[in-house]
């Protein structure tokens, strides 16, 4: 083949903490649909957002027909003829369709009065439309499209600047079937213009369906290539996967009992075509797996009464649990701890103290009026068991470690003596320490007869604490795995959607 | 409490400066003169900061006091033969209720149909002024006398032991509202839902029902401010009474260290900014500034005081 249109070299990116991409290299040819796939948090993000100018590399070359660039801008990225339709639609709803193309570089007339040229932008949108085969006026609001028509006029944006790579951000993610069907069409039209597609998906079976070669990244290393001909589901996973696992955690099983916390038929909003059906028993950690978006945070926001759900039942220890009402769920001892602790799971202007009580403040109180000294106890007590590193319980939680905010966020609740935790990636931003430390603590409530339900995206955690792992795909369970089945690759396929590999799990 | 102190001295130091320039500054009468309106600025001062705290706000605080007031007046005061007088007690039950049920309404708008509070009480700034300029058809609504309600008005204008009666009242709604924000668990629950209501929602927090009884409260506040207003200056035009209070309540509160973005905000804080505010236009009054210049002298001050209190908590968290 002839010299790659782009070849990027070496690219190392270094964020604190952690190394997100370490010498990785990538070349696309003209006309070439490349997909990159990996696990969450293999690197594909930061690899795009380095070649559309969203963050440079730390170290590595990129070379773009021949000649070394140096993107540090995404307007150097959209000169340099790449570009980038984000997974999470950039698109103004309030502006239509020509405007939305032209946003930024509207060509202008009327000299000092510097007005848009409509007449110029709308013609122009129009073509650009044409080649995409959407029939949409170039004046249609951006609000009335559908999110598969407002991809392609970001597609549609990218083409006007005349983009010889077009990066596509997991674009199926919110589409429909057909519409899918529309965008793959869409996607080998481009490539018969000599345009070059870099395709992020998590869906393997698209993966196989459009690309010419596939990329995978694998802890922001370069884990292998595949060809057209060998592209298989089997071959994906085996390379996505398969790194050593470090030994987080033992976990010594207590005997679960059968009582317990059970989910059935549940339905969220986010995916109202799928029910949810699972049991956690007492003294077992169940992981909710699979990848982010399945759907995960929302069970657990229905469950909790956060959210509504359309549908479906919970039970306590074989007595219903009211949906709908967080304080309901509280008054059963059914407690959740969300993912975005800054946001959601800690009022991070308070200090420890009233943060600790906050949700269980009547107990502090005679008379409505709150007793600190026995509110401080309790927070006092939570932070030696936990180990909370804080000069006293009046420090607000604002100024504290990822780690120790966690444990505050526990601390809440361990106080109030839960029958079922739920933890939304419990480890999220926590060093390693904090993090045995938690899993320490997850341990010790589940020998305590604690029903604990942990959603997780990272596969250490996910491995190396479950009792049992239920992986969610797409808004429903795709399968169980009891110890004996656990590895990476069954987890993976499930949650990427194949068949369990029985017999390559024995061997 | 670093910010309460900070008023403080800055109250003290313009009251000695004023003591220098105008000995008559501390007469008595003109102290009992500023401690009757630091009362009823107070009260809505209060109401308003209540409001302020879950990141809302109350623009209906004036046409609310012309309102009650008139309503109060043609209750106790009607005019015309065979009108029917109803008795002082009921009349002001009434008005109280009246004004807690407006708050609800706010709450409910604001919560259950998710309006914007600047939106909503807009529209109650509007609706409220009309309907008292249509009930009391345009004409001045007094309170004569005082004939037959005698106890409510020296409950309201009178003195105990010196101190003005608004002033008293104001001390013992401050010392309740003090224990109600910053020792009830009404209290935190109120500062966690304005800090991060998202947070007090996972925390098993009604959040709905905080912000509404927020609005309530400041709905009362308002009815008790309407009837010493109202006896204030002892007659109600519609059109005119409690124009622009809200603007001094909310100016009370900010000045007090309340932030519109809900979550800060304390009980002396609102109390030290109503007296800071009273302070001001008693100021220009004293020193023979033109009156005319009292809108300035105060829009200048909050200018200067919140931007003060930036700067200075912005080199604190150097």
């Amino acid at each position: 083949m002839s010299l790659p249109f782009l070849s990027m070299r070496g690219i190392c990116k270094r964020f604190p903490g952690v190394v997100a991409l370490d010498k990785v290299d990538l070349s696309v040819w003209p006309g070439e649909v490349v997909t990159l796939i990996g696990e969450n948090g293999a690197g594909k993000s930061t690899l795009m957002k380095i070649l559309g100018g969203v963050c440079r590399p730390d170290e590595g070359t990129i070379h773009i027909a021949g000649s070394r660039v140096d993107i540090s801008s995404v307007a150097d990225a959209n000169r340099l003829g790449i570009g980038f339709v984000h997974q999470d639609l950039n698109s103004l709803d309030n502006l239509d369709v020509a405007g939305n193309v032209f946003l930024g570089r509207e060509p202008l007339t009327g000299g000092f009065l510097r007005l848009i040229d409509r007449r110029r932008i709308e013609g122009d949108t129009e073509a650009q439309l044409k080649r995409l085969g959407l029939a949409i006026a170039p004046r249609t609001l951006l609000s009335r499209l559908s999110i598969a028509q407002k991809q392609l006029v970001e597609i549609a944006k990218a083409l006007s600047m005349n983009a010889r790579i077009l990066i596509l951000d997991e674009p199926t993610s919110s589409l429909t079937l057909t519409e899918t069907e529309w965008l793959m069409s869409v996607i080998r039209g481009l490539r018969s213009q000599g345009i070059s597609v870099i395709y992020i998906s998590h869906r393997l079976g698209e993966v196989s369906e459009c690309a010419d070669r596939v990329v995978v990244l694998r802890d922001g290393r370069n884990a292998g290539e595949l060809d057209r001909e060998h592209i298989s589901h089997d071959s994906m996973v085996k390379l996505m996967v398969g790194r050593d696992l470090e030994v987080l955690f033992q976990h010594t099983a207590a005997t679960p009992r059968e009582s317990g916390f059970e989910v059935r038929n549940l339905r969220t909003a986010a995916h109202p075509n799928h029910r949810v059906s699972f049991a956690v028993r007492r003294g077992e950690i169940l992981c909710l797996g699979g990848l982010v978006g399945s759907g995960r945070t929302e069970v657990a926001r229905a469950i909790f009464g956060i959210e509504p759900a359309l549908e479906g039942e919970c039970f306590l220890d074989e007595e219903p649990v009211r949906l709908g009402r967080t304080d309901h769920a509280i008054r059963r001892g059914i407690y959740l701890i969300p993912e975005d602790r800054r946001r959601a799971g800690l009022v991070t202007q308070m200090n420890i103290r009233e943060n600790m009580t906050l949700a269980s403040l009547h107990r502090y109180a005679t008379a409505g009026l709150i007793r600190r000294s026995r509110e401080a106890r309790t927070a006092q007590a939570q932070v030696q068991t936990l180990r909370i590193k804080a000069p006293s319980v009046e420090t607000p939680v604002s100024s504290l470690s990822g780690g120790n905010q966690q444990k505050v966020a526990l601390g809440k609740w361990l106080s109030m003596r839960p029958n079922v935790l739920i933890l939304d990636e419990p480890t999220r931003g926590v060093d390693v320490g904090a993090k045995r430390e938690i899993y320490g603590l997850m341990g010790d409530l589940a020998s305590r007869n604690v029903a604990i339900l942990m959603i997780s995206s990272d596969m250490e955690e996910v491995l190396g604490v479950s009792d049992r792992i239920a992986v969610m795909r797409e808004g429903e369970i795709a399968g169980f795995l009891e110890p004996h089945e656990f590895s990476e690759e069954s987890v993976m396929c499930l949650a990427v959607g194949g068949k369990a590999m029985a017999g390559e799990r024995a061997g | 409490m670093r910010k309460e102190l900070g008023i403080t001295l800055l109250i003290i130091a313009l009251c000695v400066v004023m003591g220098i320039f105008n000995p008559g500054f501390f007469q008595i009468r003109n102290l009992q003169n500023n401690a009757r309106l630091v009362g009823m600025y107070g009260l809505i001062s209060i109401g308003v900061g209540m409001i302020i705290i879950t990141g809302g706000i109350d623009l209906s605080i004036g046409s609310g006091i012309a309102l009650l007031g008139v309503l109060l007046a043609m209750m106790i005061h009607p005019v015309g033969a065979g009108a029917i007088v109803w008795p002082w007690p009921f009349a002001v039950l009434c008005v109280i209720l009246l004004g807690v049920f407006l708050g609800f309404l706010h709450g409910l708008l604001v919560t259950r149909l998710q309006m914007q509070p600047f939106i909503v009480t807009l529209c109650g700034l509007l609706l409220y002024r009309g309907i008292a300029r249509y009930i009391a058809r345009d004409v001045s609504q007094g309170l004569g006398n005082n004939e037959g309600f005698e106890t409510l008005a020296r409950a309201a204008k009178g003195s105990l032991c010196g101190v003005p009666m608004p002033f008293v009242l104001l001390v013992a709604v401050a010392l309740i509202m003090y224990v109600l924000l910053h020792r009830s668990v009404f209290g935190r629950h109120l500062l966690a839902v304005g800090r991060n209501e998202e947070a007090a929602r996972y925390s098993g927090i009604n959040c709905a029902r905080i912000i509404t009884a927020a609005y309530m409260l400041g709905g009362f506040l308002t009815a008790l401010a309407a009837i010493l207003f109202a006896f204030y200056t002892n007659a109600v035009q519609a059109s005119s009474h409690g124009n622009f209070y809200e603007l001094y309540a909310i100016a009370g509160a900010v000045l007090g260290g309340c932030s519109l973005k809900g979550g800060e905000g304390s009980v002396p804080g609102m109390v030290l900014g109503a007296i800071l505010l009273v302070l001001l236009r008693n100021i220009v009054n004293l020193l023979g500034i033109e009156s005319s210049l009292d809108f300035a002298v105060m829009g200048t001050v909050i200018l200067i005081g919140v931007l003060a209190d930036q700067i200075l908590q912005q080199r604190r968290k150097v």
